[in-house]
Formats: C-alpha cells, sequence, structure tokens
C-alpha cells in the first residue's frame, strides 16, 4: 500500500481512537488502559512477519525476542482485564455521574 | 479471494473488533464482552499471520509463542487484586519492547538499505518503544516498592533529561544521513536512559497515570512498526490505542484534579515544600486508641462512614471489614462507603476490591455525594487511607497534592484512621488530620484491627 493510504489510515484511526472512548466513568479506567495495552500487543502479528523473513543468528534473536515478549503482551493483557472486570460482574451497571441512581440498577443478579 | 485480498479482509475484522473493544470498554455492562471481542479479533489477526508464516523458522516461533504463553497467563492469573496496576506496566512494557525489537529487526534485514520514510519509521518506532519499555520499568518497580515510591530528584534533572533527548536527536539525523546501524544501537541506547529518566521523578502514586502515557506511547510504536511492515493492522491497532490512550491519560490526570504537566514535572518544584511540612510533624502527638474504644464509638454511632484505601488492599481486609459493616447494619447504625476515584493505586481499585466482598453496589457512593454527607456523619471511619482525605489538598496551596478533590473527613463529627504506623501515604505528605483533636488512630494492621473490631462489636 502507499504511503499516503496508510498515512491516510493513520490519521482516520486517530480520530475513531478519540471518539471511541468519550465519557469513560472512573471505575472503568483502569480496566480500559489494560485492555488498550492488550490490543496494542497486535505488535505480535508483526514481530511473527519479521522472524518469518529473518536470516542470521542476531536476526532470529531479535525476532524471537519480539515474538516472546509481544506473547505475553497480547496473553497477560487480556486475561488480566478479564480477571479485573470479573469483579464488576452483575453489579455496578451505571456509572452514577454526579449522584445516586434512582432506584436498583436492573441488570445485576443479587449475589 | 486472492491472498493479498484474504489477509485485507482478516485485518479489516480484526480493526473492528478493536474498535467495538474500545466502546465496549468504556461502558460498564458491556466491559467484559468488549475484552472478549478484542481477544477475538487479535486471535484472528494472529492465526492469519501464522498461517503465512514460512516453515523455515515454524520451531522458533512456536517456541517463542509457548514460552510467552507459559509467562503471560500465570503472571496475569495469579497477580494479587493490589499489584495490577504494576502488572498492566509490565505487559506495556514488553509490547513497546517488541515494538522496538520489530524495528530493529527490519532494519538488520534490509541491512539498512530503507528509503528516508522507512527510517523515519524505524526511528520513532525504536524511541518510543524503548522509552515506553524502561519506563514502565521504573514504574512497576515503584509501585513494587523495589525502590522508593517518591520522586527521585537531582539538580539540573530537567536539563540532563533535555540533554539526552538532543542526543537521541543527533544520532537519529547522523542515521537519516546514512551513518548505519551503530547510530540506531545509540539512538537505542539512549532512548532507554531516556525512560529511566522520564520516570524516575514522578512519585509512585502517580504511577497509574505514567501508565496509561506509556500505553499510548506502545500504541504509537506499533503504529510505527505498522509503516516499516506496510502493515495495516499495526497502524490501525497501534494508533486507536496511542489516541484512545492520550485521552484516558487526561481523564485520569483530570479525575486527579491535576494537569497532566504537573503530574510528569511537578516533582521538580514540589518537592523543597513536601519536605519542609513533612518536618515538623515528628514531634507532635497523636492520640492512639484501643480497638475496645474504636468498636464501642461505632456501635452506638448512628452515621457511620467507611473510606478505604490502599492499606484495605495490602490487608486483604474487605471480608473482614465487610462482616464489620453487616453487624452495624444489624444494630441500626446507617453505614455507606465513601469511594474516592483514585483510592488504592488505581482509579476503580476500592470498586473492584468491595465487589469481591460483595458490598452492596447502593452503598458505596462517590466523592461528591460523601462529601454532602460527611458533616451529618458520626464517624468517618478511613482504613488504610491517607492521601486522599488529606486536607492539606484543600488548605496548603504549597503541598505536592494542592488542588486535588478529597473526601473530606474533616467534617464529620470524629474521625478514626486505622493504619500501619505514622508514615505519611503514598505521596509521602504528612497529615494534618491525624494530629487533629477529634481524630483518634488504631494502629495495626487493617485486618487485625477489623477483626478486633469485629469481636468488640459482637460483644457490646
Amino acid at each position: 500500500m502507499s504511503g499516503l493510504a496508510l498515512a491516510s489510515i493513520f490519521i482516520l484511526a486517530v480520530f475513531v481512537g478519540f471518539e471511541v472512548i468519550s465519557k469513560v466513568p472512573s471505575i472503568l479506567h483502569t480496566p480500559l488502559m489494560s485492555g488498550s495495552n492488550a490490543i496494542h500487543g497486535v505488535i505480535l502479528v508483526g514481530a511473527i512477519a519479521v522472524l518469518s523473513t529473518s536470516h542470521g543468528p542476531l536476526q532470529d534473536a531479535l525476532g524471537f525476542l519480539a515474538v516472546f515478549l509481544a506473547t505475553i503482551n497480547v496473553v497477560g493483557g487480556f486475561v488480566v482485564t478479564d480477571r479485573m472486570l470479573e469483579m464488576f460482574k452483575g453489579r455496578g451497571t451505571s456509572s452514577r455521574p454526579g449522584g445516586r441512581p434512582p432506584s436498583r440498577p436492573s441488570a445485576g443478579r443479587p449475589r | 479471494m486472492s491472498h493479498p485480498e484474504l489477509v485485507g479482509a482478516i485485518d479489516i475484522v480484526a480493526f473492528v473488533c478493536f474498535i467495538l473493544a474500545l466502546k465496549g470498554l468504556s461502558s460498564p455492562p458491556l466491559a467484559r464482552r468488549g475484552n472478549l471481542v478484542g481477544a477475538a479479533g487479535m486471535l484472528l489477526a494472529v492465526a492469519f499471520a501464522l498461517a503465512f508464516t514460512p516453515l523455515h523458522h515454524l520451531l522458533l516461533l512456536v517456541v517463542a509463542l509457548v514460552l510467552g504463553v507459559a509467562v503471560g497467563v500465570p503472571a496475569a492469573r495469579l497477580v494479587k487484586m493490589t499489584a495490577m496496576p504494576q502488572m498492566v506496566a509490565a505487559f506495556n512494557g514488553v509490547g513497546g519492547g517488541a515494538a522496538a525489537l520489530v524495528a530493529l529487526a527490519t532494519f538488520a534485514q534490509r541491512g539498512g538499505l530503507t528509503s528516508d520514510g522507512e527510517r523515519v519509521a524505524i526511528l520513532v518506532d525504536v524511541v518510543i518503544g524503548s522509552i515506553s519499555l524502561t519506563g514502565s520499568a521504573i514504574a512497576f518497580a515503584k509501585l513494587q516498592e523495589l525502590m522508593t515510591g517518591r520522586p527521585i530528584v537531582y539538580p539540573a534533572q530537567q536539563r540532563v533529561n533535555g540533554a539526552i533527548a538532543i542526543v537521541i536527536v543527533a544520532f537519529a539525523v547522523a542515521l537519516l544521513a546514512g551513518v548505519g546501524g551503530l547510530a540506531l544501537v545509540l539512538v537505542l541506547v539512549s532512548s532507554l536512559a531516556l525512560g529511566v529518566a522520564f520516570v524516575l521523578p514522578i512519585g509512585g502514586a502517580d504511577a497509574p497515570v505514567v501508565i496509561s502515557l506509556l500505553n499510548a506511547f506502545t500504541g504509537l510504536s506499533v503504529a510505527a512498526s505498522g509503516f516499516v511492515l506496510n502493515d495495516t493492522v499495526l497502524i490501525v491497532g497501534g494508533t486507536l490505542v496511542g489516541a484512545s490512550g492520550a485521552l484516558l491519560t487526561r481523564m485520569m490526570s483530570q479525575a486527579m484534579g491535576r494537569s497532566l504537566t504537573n503530574i510528569l514535572f511537578g516533582a521538580f518544584g514540589a518537592v523543597v515544600t513536601a519536605t519542609g511540612t513533612a518536618g515538623d510533624g515528628s514531634d507532635r502527638s497523636v492520640r492512639s486508641s484501643t480497638p475496645e474504644d474504636v468498636g464501642t464509638m461505632l456501635a452506638y454511632a448512628d452515621r457511620v462512614m467507611v473510606v478505604p484505601g490502599y492499606g484495605l488492599a495490602v490487608a486483604q481486609a474487605q471480608h473482614t471489614l465487610r462482616e464489620l459493616v453487616s453487624l452495624l447494619e444489624a444494630r441500626g447504625v446507617t453505614v455507606t462507603y465513601a469511594i474516592h476515584p483514585v483510592a488504592g493505586r488505581m482509579p476503580g481499585h476500592m470498586n473492584v476490591l468491595l465487589a469481591e466482598a460483595d458490598v452492596p453496589y447502593e452503598q458505596l457512593e462517590e466523592m461528591d455525594v460523601a462529601n454532602g454527607e460527611l458533616a451529618r456523619t458520626d464517624v468517618a471511619l478511613v482504613v488504610g487511607a491517607n492521601d486522599v482525605v488529606n486536607p492539606a489538598a484543600r488548605d496548603s496551596p504549597g503541598s505536592p497534592i494542592y488542588g486535588m478533590p478529597i473526601i473530606e473527613v474533616d467534617q464529620a463529627k470524629s474521625v478514626v484512621f486505622l493504619k500501619r504506623s505514622m508514615r505519611p501515604g503514598f505521596a509521602g505528605i504528612d497529615n494534618e488530620l491525624l494530629f487533629d483533636p477529634k481524630t483518634v488512630l488504631l494502629f495495626g494492621d487493617a485486618k487485625d484491627s477489623l477483626a478486633k473490631l469485629v469481636a468488640v462489636v459482637k460483644a457490646v
């Protein structure tokens, strides 16, 4: 793909990234950080591509290390985010900006 | 469908998954599903990358993947809830490292014979990825208490950091002028140094904001890798994280009532005043109390507000706290929990912890609501929190935490602190409230103290 096409994709992704997370309640700041942390683990795709075209011990070592680290990022990132969010299940369906909810949120089952 | 078209189609599915994941993660009912959608998109993208890998490196690849899973999954599964922020820092750091390695490996594979555009992308990738790697490592060390959580400052620090940045630029220009591999290695080394130097002066209490910023950095370096490798899924995935991460960093610093500039560079000026106020507190006396007195006080109160903090998480005392609160409620005491947005070491830390102990959601009050009720609260029970109730944030303009919104427990009729010691809070600032005549302290591990209080309240 041409450099210009890649640059257009980049610019559009910047705007999507800004728009997609407007107004996040503070209890979700950490899970969101952790979840987006897992998404940048997509570098694993690049690491795999680099390792598969490498020649010689130096390049192999760089590629191997890249795949290893990227895998930790992806797998650990999604698992740790899921663990954080597991704690919210069945409760906390409203973000309550500035006040109490009028009634008990209905989505949760009582535990 | 031809092979490039198929890859393109898979990439599109992966982008959509990533966008939906971020969207889901910003809304409580959809958050968990959002994370799973992101994971599904990732699985798809990685599976197709593997499907097109030549066989001659398959063994190496499989070993690296298996080792990565073998390290990543147990680390993520076994980490304690209290250590979550540093775990995120660690995962972020390795991601930044991977992005920098991808750029280095590509440069090596092409023998330095890259176009100017590619060199710029490689440089951006190496510089930002390396800063993210070492910066995250320092944030990890601060949160894990492998080193002091206080800001580390030395004379002319900003100049030193500026000098490192200039060195990076100089080597980068040399690389663009065609000096070759050595220049890139020097860029790498000086960027790794800058990551360390950049995070050292930031206090441990501010580390989550820094981790969020470094997370955005890693996103950008991944996007730069996408330009190097001509891969759209890296560009989109990395850029989404870079942009949303930047916005999230801003939201997190706003939740602490501070500007990002103040968090990143505030320590340079604030240290003198911080030590100044800390010095005069040591020889004054505080009122230390017994579990019997505090338990009786709670049992005969009408309204009690619990303000939990990091100490509760460290002691894993949430279940004991819940037990105490249930006993008090059975006696007719109205009990609520006041949740400061940044109590603990990550936003939402207390919500997660109390949810684990089955505390009903309706009992958790956000800071503004809690502050409206404190004047008619008999006892504010501060469990392992300090900075988030420190009136210095409201009253002393010289304090490093000045301007941070606090839970104003000093408005309550009396205040009980459960504390391990007189050690100041994570931000390293003395709390005047501890010396207030209406404050009593109950020293000890939060879980032990709460268990003693449970016994006392049962007996009353």
